[in-house]
C-alpha cells in the first residue's frame, strides 16, 4: 500500500489503457474525472470522419457509475429526476436530469435499469453527496462503482455489422436505449444501444480483466470496418452536431455554480420534454412549475453561422452594432457533416425563437493578430445531424 | 364506503398534537369559523404540559413544570382563567444554592436581591434594567410572525421596519450595547459586570437551560434576552395549581368551547397528500380524515420526515431538516418524598419557590464538558420546585413532590441510558443531598426522565424542550429552517405550529397562534 494520499497520487488508468496509449500517436492524453484518456489519436478529423462513416472504439471508462438498489430504488430514483421512472422497463436506459431544490440542474446521465429492483446510473461529473442526500428516507442502497466496470463506447454505421462479425449475435435486433447480454469468447458483455454521437453505436460494460481481450478482439473484427479508436475532441464535434449539452460547457451544475442565477434549469437548456409534471413530486418541480407559469427567461438553441469560423464563447447581440448583449455561445464547431458552422448558445428572452436573426462577435487569431467579426447567426432547431441509422431496428449492416 | 368519503374534507382544518401550542393554534382558527379536528396520540392532550402520576398517590408537571412564558393576553384571550386555569403561586422567588449554605435570592424586583457584594448590589439594578429594556425593544421579534428577506409582500418589510424602528427607538446607547452583545455568550457578559459567583451563575443558568449550550457558547446572550423578552408580557415564574396538566386542560376546554373537536389516543400515522397539496391525515389505526388543511405541532422531523416522508419533498430541504440540531441535554427527575425536605438555610418561605443549583459560571461550563463528549454531568445543574407546597393536593396528605429539570444528560449517552440511568439518577439524588441533607432517607420512589425518555413519552425527535435548537441558525426567520420558517411548509396545505417554529419552545403559546394567523390569512 501506497502512503501517498490518493490525491496525490498520479491519475488512474483505465483498464484500455495499455491498448489506447499504443495507438495514441499524439500522446495526447487528459484527465476525466480521476482517469487520464486519450484526447486525440491521431487528428481530430480522421477520428471524427470514423464517427460518421466507419466504426470507433471510445474509452468510457471514467463515466461515473453508481449501483442503485434496494425496494424503494424505483421511488428514489423517480424523486431525484424530472422524467417519470416508473415507466422504465427491465434491460432499458432512460436519458435524464437532475435538478435542485431551485428546479437548477445539477447534472445529466442515464439510467439503466438492470433488473426489478436495480439499477445503474451513469453520470458526467461525480455526485455521490447529492445522491446520498436524496436518499434520506427511501429504501435504497448506492454505491459507487465506477472503478469495477469497464466501458467502451462504439460508436458509427458499421458498429452493427463489426459487432455481429465480433460475435454479437443478434446485437442488430437491439432497440435504441436497450440492453442486452452477449458472451464472447467467454467474455461476458453488457450492451446498451446507447451513445453520446448521434449515430448508430452502442456502450459496452464488461468486467476490468476482460477489458483488453475484448479491445483486441473488437480492433480485429473492425479491420475491414475501417475501426479506429478516437478521442475526446473527435466525440466532442459529434455531440455538438447531435446537439448533445456537456456538463462545465454548456451549463455549470447547480451545486458548483458560487454566482447565483448562473445555474441552468432544464427549461432553459431546452429539456422540457425530460420534465414530467404529472409524475408526482420530483426535487425541484415546485420550483419548476413557477418557472413554467413565468415563462423562461433563456433558453439554449441551435444557430447556424455565417462563415466558417466557430464562434468560440462569442458574446450575441440582437443588432449588427452590438448595442444589445443577448446571450453567449457555449459549444461552437464547423460541422464537417453538415458542412456548416454550428454552435450551441444560450440566448435571453425574447430573442430565441427558431429563425431569429442574431450577431456573434467572432475573434479571430490569424498568427497572433487578432481580428474582429460581426458575424450573423440564425436561431435553428437542434440536432444539426440526426440520421435515421441512429433508430432504424434492425440496424444495418454498412 | 361510498366514494365521496375518500375526498371530501370533512374538517377545514386538521391540527396534528394536542400539545399547547396545537390546542392554541386550534382554538384560534375554531374561533374564526373553521372547523377543527385535533388529534393527539396519547391518551390525555397536553403534550409536555401534562400532570401525570409518578407513584400511587404522587403526581407532577411531567416535562414543563413552570409557566413563564405564556403571555398573559393570550391567557386573558382564550379565557383561560374560565376555563379553570388558576395560579398555585406567581412570581416565584429563586433561590441560588451555594454549597456553604449562604443562598442567594434572586427576586424578581432586582431591590429585593439580597446577599450580594456592594459592587455587584450597585451593578445589578443597572443591568436588569438595561436587559429589560433590550428585551422590550425585541418583543416584536418573539412576538410576532417573523417576516420573509427578498419578497415584494409590504407586510414583509413592515416588520423588518417596525423591529429596526424599536431598536434604533433604544438610543444610541443601548442599540450599541444590544448589537454588541446579542452574539455573545453569557459568561462574558456577565464577567463584565459582576463578581458574585453565585449570581453570576444563576443569571446564566437561565441563559442555558433547556439549551444545548454551555455559558461559554456563542447564542446564550440571545437564549438569555429572549427568556427575559417572553417574561415582558407574562406571569414570570409561576405554578399552575393542579400541575401543568391544568394549562392543558384549561386550553382544551377553551379549544372546544370555541368550537374545536378534540380526539386523543389518535395517533397520526401520515398526512395524506393528493395533487400536491396536503389533505388529511390516516390515523395509526388506519382511519383517514379529510382536511383542506393540516397543521402540525410535530416537531419538523417528525412532521416532515415521519408523517410526511421524502418522496413529497425536494432533497436539498430533506437534508436541510435531517441536520436540524434537536438533541435534548435536559432530562427530568421527580422525588415522591415522606416529607417535606430541608434545605440548608433555606427559609421555609423560600423552599415553595425556584431552587437553582448552579453556584458559579464555571460550575455549568463544567457540567456542560461532559456532555459535548456524550456523558452526563459528574456536577450537574439543577432547577428545582417542591409543587406540593402549594398544591398540597399533588400528593397524598403531608407527602411532597420535588421537580427538578437536570442538566446535562445528552440524549445520545455514549454508555446508554439503559445502563447508566440508575447511576445517574443516585448521582443526581447525591448533589441535591448535598444541599439538602436527609433527602435520600425520604424517597420512597423516583423517576429519571432522560431525553430518550422524552422523545419517547412525548414524541419530539430528540428530546429537546423547543423541538429544535435555539440558536442564530435556527432563530426567527429561519426557524426552524430555510423553506419552513413563517409557519409554511412547500407543501401546499401544510402547516407548522410547534416549538420548532418561531419563537420556540417552552410552554408559551405564541407559535400555536402565529400559525393560525398564517393559516388565516392565506385563506382569506
Amino acid at each position: 500500500m501506497s502512503s501517498v494520499p490518493h490525491f496525490l497520487q498520479p491519475l488512474l488508468k483505465t483498464p484500455f489503457h495499455e491498448r489506447s496509449r499504443a495507438f495514441c500517436q499524439q500522446d495526447s492524453f487528459i484527465p476525466w474525472s480521476g482517469y487520464t484518456t486519450v484526447d486525440v489519436f491521431s487528428s481530430v478529423e480522421q477520428e471524427y470522419f470514423a464517427i460518421r462513416n466507419a466504426t470507433t472504439l471510445y474509452d468510457l471508462t471514467p463515466m461515473v457509475k453508481y449501483r442503485v438498489a434496494g425496494a424503494g430504488a424505483a421511488a428514489y430514483l423517480n424523486r431525484l429526476v424530472t422524467r417519470d421512472v416508473r415507466k422504465l422497463k427491465p434491460n432499458r436506459v432512460a436519458y435524464c436530469v437532475w435538478c435542485n431544490d431551485a428546479g437548477h440542474l445539477i447534472d445529466d446521465g442515464t439510467i439503466f435499469r438492470l433488473g426489478e429492483s436495480e439499477y445503474r446510473l451513469c453520470t458526467g461529473e461525480r455526485q455521490l453527496d447529492w445522491l446520498l442526500a436524496s436518499a434520506i428516507g427511501f429504501d435504497v442502497e448506492i454505491s459507487e462503482v465506477t472503478e469495477q466496470i469497464a466501458a467502451l463506447s462504439v460508436q458509427g454505421p458499421t458498429s452493427c455489422a463489426m459487432l455481429k462479425d465480433f460475435g454479437m449475435q443478434g446485437i442488430e435486433a437491439l432497440r435504441p436505449f436497450e440492453i442486452a447480454q452477449f458472451e464472447v469468447g467467454g467474455n461476458a458483455i453488457m450492451a446498451s444501444r446507447t451513445g453520446f454521437t448521434g449515430d448508430l453505436g452502442y456502450e459496452l460494460w464488461m468486467d476490468l480483466d476482460r477489458a483488453e481481450a475484448v479491445w483486441d478482439g473488437l480492433m480485429a473484427a473492425g479491420r475491414s470496418r475501417g475501426i479506429r479508436p478516437i478521442g475526446s475532441q473527435a466525440l466532442n464535434v459529434a455531440r455538438i452536431e447531435a446537439g448533445f449539452i456537456m456538463p462545465n460547457v454548456d451549463f455549470v451544475s447547480a451545486e458548483r455554480t458560487v454566482h447565483g442565477g448562473r445555474d441552468r434549469s432544464p427549461l432553459e437548456l431546452g429539456l422540457a420534454w425530460l420534465v414530467d409534471f404529472k409524475k408526482g413530486h420530483f426535487t425541484g418541480r415546485r420550483a419548476l412549475l413557477e418557472e413554467e407559469l413565468r415563462g423562461p427567461q433563456r433558453r439554449l438553441v441551435g444557430l447556424d453561422i455565417a462563415g466558417n469560423k466557430p464562434p468560440h464563447n462569442a458574446l450575441l447581440y440582437a443588432e449588427h452594432a452590438g448595442r444589445r448583449e443577448i446571450g453567449s455561445v457555449t459549444s461552437a464547431v464547423w460541422s464537417p457533416t453538415c458542412k456548416s458552422n454550428i454552435a450551441l448558445a444560450m440566448i435571453n428572452a425574447p430573442h430565441f425563437a427558431t429563425g431569429t436573426e442574431v450577431w456573434a462577435d467572432i475573434y479571430l487569431n490569424r498568427e497572433l493578430v487578432w481580428e474582429r467579426r460581426m458575424s450573423h447567426a440564425r436561431v435553428v432547431e437542434k440536432p444539426f445531424y440526426a440520421p435515421e441509422r441512429r433508430r432504424a431496428t434492425p440496424a444495418a449492416d454498412y | 364506503m361510498a366514494k365521496a368519503d375518500t375526498t371530501t374534507p370533512a374538517y377545514d382544518c386538521i391540527v396534528i398534537g394536542g400539545g399547547h401550542n396545537g390546542l392554541v393554534c386550534a382554538t384560534y382558527l375554531a374561533k374564526s369559523g373553521r372547523s377543527v379536528q385535533v388529534l393527539e396520540a396519547a391518551d390525555q392532550v397536553g403534550g409536555a404540559a401534562v400532570t401525570r402520576e409518578f407513584a400511587p398517590g404522587y403526581r407532577v408537571s411531567a416535562c414543563a413544570h413552570l409557566l413563564h412564558l405564556m403571555p398573559r393576553a393570550m391567557i386573558r384571550e382564550l379565557g383561560l382563567e374560565a376555563q379553570g386555569l388558576a395560579l398555585a403561586q406567581d412570581a416565584m422567588a429563586t433561590t441560588a444554592l451555594s454549597p456553604t449554605g449562604t443562598h442567594l435570592s434572586v427576586g424578581v424586583d432586582p431591590v429585593a436581591t439580597s446577599g450580594l457584594s456592594r459592587a455587584d448590589a450597585a451593578a445589578y439594578p443597572p443591568y436588569v434594567a438595561r436587559l429589560a429594556r433590550l428585551a422590550r425593544a425585541l418583543r416584536p421579534v418573539l412576538e410576532n410572525m417573523p417576516p420573509r428577506l427578498g419578497t415584494d409582500a409590504w407586510s414583509d418589510r413592515l416588520a423588518l421596519m417596525r423591529l429596526a424602528w424599536k431598536v434604533r427607538r433604544l438610543g444610541r446607547r443601548d442599540m450599541r450595547e444590544l448589537l454588541r452583545i446579542i452574539g455573545m455568550n453569557v459568561f462574558d457578559l456577565l464577567e463584565e459586570h459582576f463578581e458574585t459567583p453565585l449570581l453570576k451563575g444563576a443569571l446564566g443558568f437561565d441563559a442555558v437551560l433547556g439549551t444545548n449550550f454551555g455559558p461559554r457558547s456563542p447564542g446564550t446572550v440571545l437564549t438569555l434576552l429572549y427568556r427575559l423578552a417572553a417574561h415582558e408580557e407574562s406571569s414570570h415564574l409561576a405554578q399552575p395549581l393542579g400541575g401543568m396538566g391544568s394549562l392543558s386542560d384549561a386550553l382544551a376546554k377553551a379549544a372546544s368551547a370555541a368550537g374545536a373537536s378534540i380526539r386523543s389516543g389518535a395517533a397520526v400515522a401520515r398526512i395524506i397528500v393528493r395533487e400536491d397539496r396536503a389533505q388529511g391525515v390516516v390515523l395509526e389505526s388506519g382511519e383517514s380524515i379529510n382536511a383542506a388543511v393540516v397543521v402540525s405541532s410535530c416537531d419538523p422531523k417528525t412532521t416532515f420526515l415521519g408523517l410526511l416522508g421524502s418522496e413529497h419533498l425536494d432533497a436539498g430541504f430533506v437534508r436541510r431538516v435531517s441536520h436540524l440540531r434537536s438533541r435534548g441535554l435536559a432530562a427530568k427527575l421527580h422525588l415522591a418524598l415522606d416529607r417535606i425536605p430541608t434545605f440548608t438555610g433555606v427559609a421555609p418561605a423560600a423552599l415553595g419557590g425556584r431552587l437553582l443549583i448552579a453556584p458559579s459560571l464555571e460550575y455549568i461550563e463544567h457540567a456542560y464538558n461532559h456532555a459535548k463528549y456524550g456523558e452526563y454531568s459528574q456536577e450537574p445543574i439543577f432547577e428545582i420546585t417542591i409543587p406540593t407546597i402549594h398544591d398540597a393536593a399533588l400528593a397524598p396528605p403531608g407527602k411532597h413532590v420535588l421537580s427538578a429539570v437536570v442538566q446535562y444528560a445528552p440524549y445520545s449517552l455514549k454508555a446508554g441510558w439503559e445502563e447508566e440511568r440508575e447511576h445517574f439518577t443516585a448521582l443526581a439524588i447525591g448533589v441535591i443531598e448535598r444541599y439538602a441533607p436527609g433527602l435520600r432517607a425520604s424517597i420512597s420512589r423516583a423517576e429519571l426522565l432522560t431525553p430518550l425518555d422524552i422523545e419517547r413519552e412525548f414524541r419530539i425527535t430528540g428530546g429537546h424542550w423547543h423541538h429544535v435548537e435555539l440558536a442564530f441558525d435556527q432563530f426567527f426567520m429561519v426557524r426552524p429552517l430555510p423553506g419552513a420558517a413563517q409557519y409554511q411548509t412547500p407543501l401546499t396545505g401544510l402547516y407548522l405550529c410547534g416549538a420548532g417554529s418561531h419563537p420556540g419552545g417552552g410552554v408559551m403559546g405564541i407559535a400555536g397562534r402565529n400559525a393560525a394567523e398564517r393559516v388565516l390569512k392565506r385563506a382569506a
